[in-house]
């Protein structure tokens, strides 16, 4: 296995198993957690068809298995039937990470057609009028549960996945009961992570323990009942890390198994990483198995080196490689401290404040702040 | 219970089974996930095509491999464990 220039010859490099392909930062929703970057707006051009041809080319050669086009929202590529077609000749498993806004009958079955392995289809909440107002669209609703019905119809597995927060977090048993009613294969019951947007409105959309706490019973009560009934839909529950006191081991491990590769080019160990302050190689001039066995970005914190206390002496780092980088940075301003979600960090007292401010935190859907670009502007000016 | 070898074994729908290169091993491709079988359990997958019948694929393992006693059984095990993971079905 070729391991040359890794910051940490103890420990040998992994295969990039994952590559997330972002094709486009382009989207018709609003979504006031979306991961992408805030100042999306500024970023540079979008990689070429042959750009990406390339690109999977290379990540296929090293190893990568499943490719996942996201975005942004991926339909708004024109070349996306293309993209496909290509990924699946690789031997690529390709997913499709869609919000279904733009989604047609015909275009699941001309994809279907091309090769794609999977659609998901994420949700903003069971209930029309909170999906709509946090989508930012009218009519988003109804089209996505169409949309749903035809993936099944077409013969895709389907995920569903609905982020959660403290505004919808409570309808969990509805988002289920939707889920099923649907025939997903997975439903992924994702509590908001607090990364890009979501970081930014995060006194808005924290649920309270109490909230948390209720969701996971109704999902386990869930999980029994369909499997007394063989039922194969797996829920799939992602608590957020801010109710832990040990963190995430995120990403398994940085540049571990998970390339992400941004409209612009830009090669990312992990989709939120953009915002460190590193110096990330770009595919338009480097080659992925330059950037991903031998770029100071992808070497920056593999292996165990580049610890400070407490990590370095910790008996639990191999389990959680100290947690997340983005979180070390967003709440420390150094990315190679301890994540703050670990009760052994000095700066956990974040985490407690967020938890309490979680009680009595009164924001209304409406006060958030939206993901346009008029927002992405200001935001990045201020 | 006994197993019904009659039965015969197809992939999950989306589900896809094949040789990587770079892990030198055989895969399951599923939804944003990917299981690394181990070199039996890999040619155990290689004959699933949704005709072959467990007793099938039994009688093709022994005759490749005559001196390993417990073919069948392994065979057993595998489908069990894959039905009860939901990767195939069996009819």
């Amino acid at each position: 296995m070729p391991s040359t220039g890794s910051a940490s010859p103890e420990v040998p490099v992994g295969l990039p198993l994952w590559l997330l392909a972002e094709l486009t930062y382009r989207c018709p929703l609003q979504c006031p957690y979306c991961s992408n970057p805030l100042d999306f707006a500024n970023q540079g051009q979008e990689l070429s068809t042959a750009q990406w041809f390339q690109v999977m080319a290379e990540a296929r050669e090293m190893g990568a298995a499943q490719i996942g086009f996201s975005g942004g929202e991926p339909l708004v590529r024109q070349d996306l039937n293309e993209l496909i077609g290509e990924a699946r000749r690789l031997g690529y498993y390709t997913n499709l990470i869609t919000s279904g806004i733009g989604l047609t009958e015909q275009k699941i079955a001309a994809f279907k057609q091309a090769g794609l392995d999977h659609i998901q289809i994420s949700f903003q909440a069971s209930d029309e009028q909170v999906n709509n107002l946090l989508a930012g669209s009218k009519k988003a609703f109804a089209h996505k549960l169409e949309m749903a019905r035809a993936v099944k119809a077409h013969g895709y597995p389907m995920v569903l996945n609905f982020v959660t927060h403290r505004h919808n977090i409570d309808r969990t048993d509805r988002i289920i009961e939707l889920c099923l009613a649907l025939e997903a294969d997975f439903v992924e019951l994702a509590t908001c992570q607090f990364y890009g947007w979501a970081q930014l409105n995060r006194a808005g959309l924290l649920p309270t323990r109490e909230q948390l706490q209720r969701a996971e019973r109704i999902t386990n009560d869930y999980r029994e009942r369909l499997k007394a009934e063989g039922n194969p839909c797996k829920l799939i529950f992602v608590t957020p890390d801010y109710y832990e006191e040990r963190p995430k081991a995120c990403m398994n491990g940085w540049g571990s198994i998970f390339l992400t590769v941004t409209p612009d080019g830009t090669a990312l160990p992990c989709h939120g990483a953009r915002q460190l302050p590193i110096a990330f190689p770009n595919v338009r001039e480097h080659s992925l198995q330059h950037i991903w066995y031998d770029s100071f970005g992808f070497n920056r914190f593999r292996g165990f080196g580049w610890m400070p206390e407490p990590c370095r002496s910790c008996d639990e780092k191999e389990k959680d490689f100290g947690g997340c980088r983005c979180q070390a940075f967003m709440l420390t301003g150094d990315a190679s401290n301890a994540d703050p979600v670990c009760s052994k960090s000095d700066r956990h007292g974040v985490i407690l404040a967020a938890r309490a401010e979680a009680e009595y935190a009164a924001q209304s859907i409406t006060d958030l702040a939206f993901r346009n670009e008029r927002n992405s502007h200001l935001i990045v000016k201020s | 219970m006994s197993f019904d070898r009659n039965r015969v074994p197809s992939w999950r729908p989306g589900y896809r089974f094949q040789y990587e290169p770079a892990q030198q091993g055989h895969v399951l491709l599923y939804p944003e996930g990917m299981i690394k079988l181990n070199d039996s359990a890999g040619m155990i997958g290689g004959l699933i095509d949704g005709q072959r019948s467990v007793a099938a694929i039994i009688e093709q393992l022994q005759q490749q491999f005559p001196d390993v006693p417990e073919v069948g059984v392994d065979i057993e095990q595998f489908m069990e464990v894959a039905r009860a993971e939901h990767w195939i079905s069996l009819s």
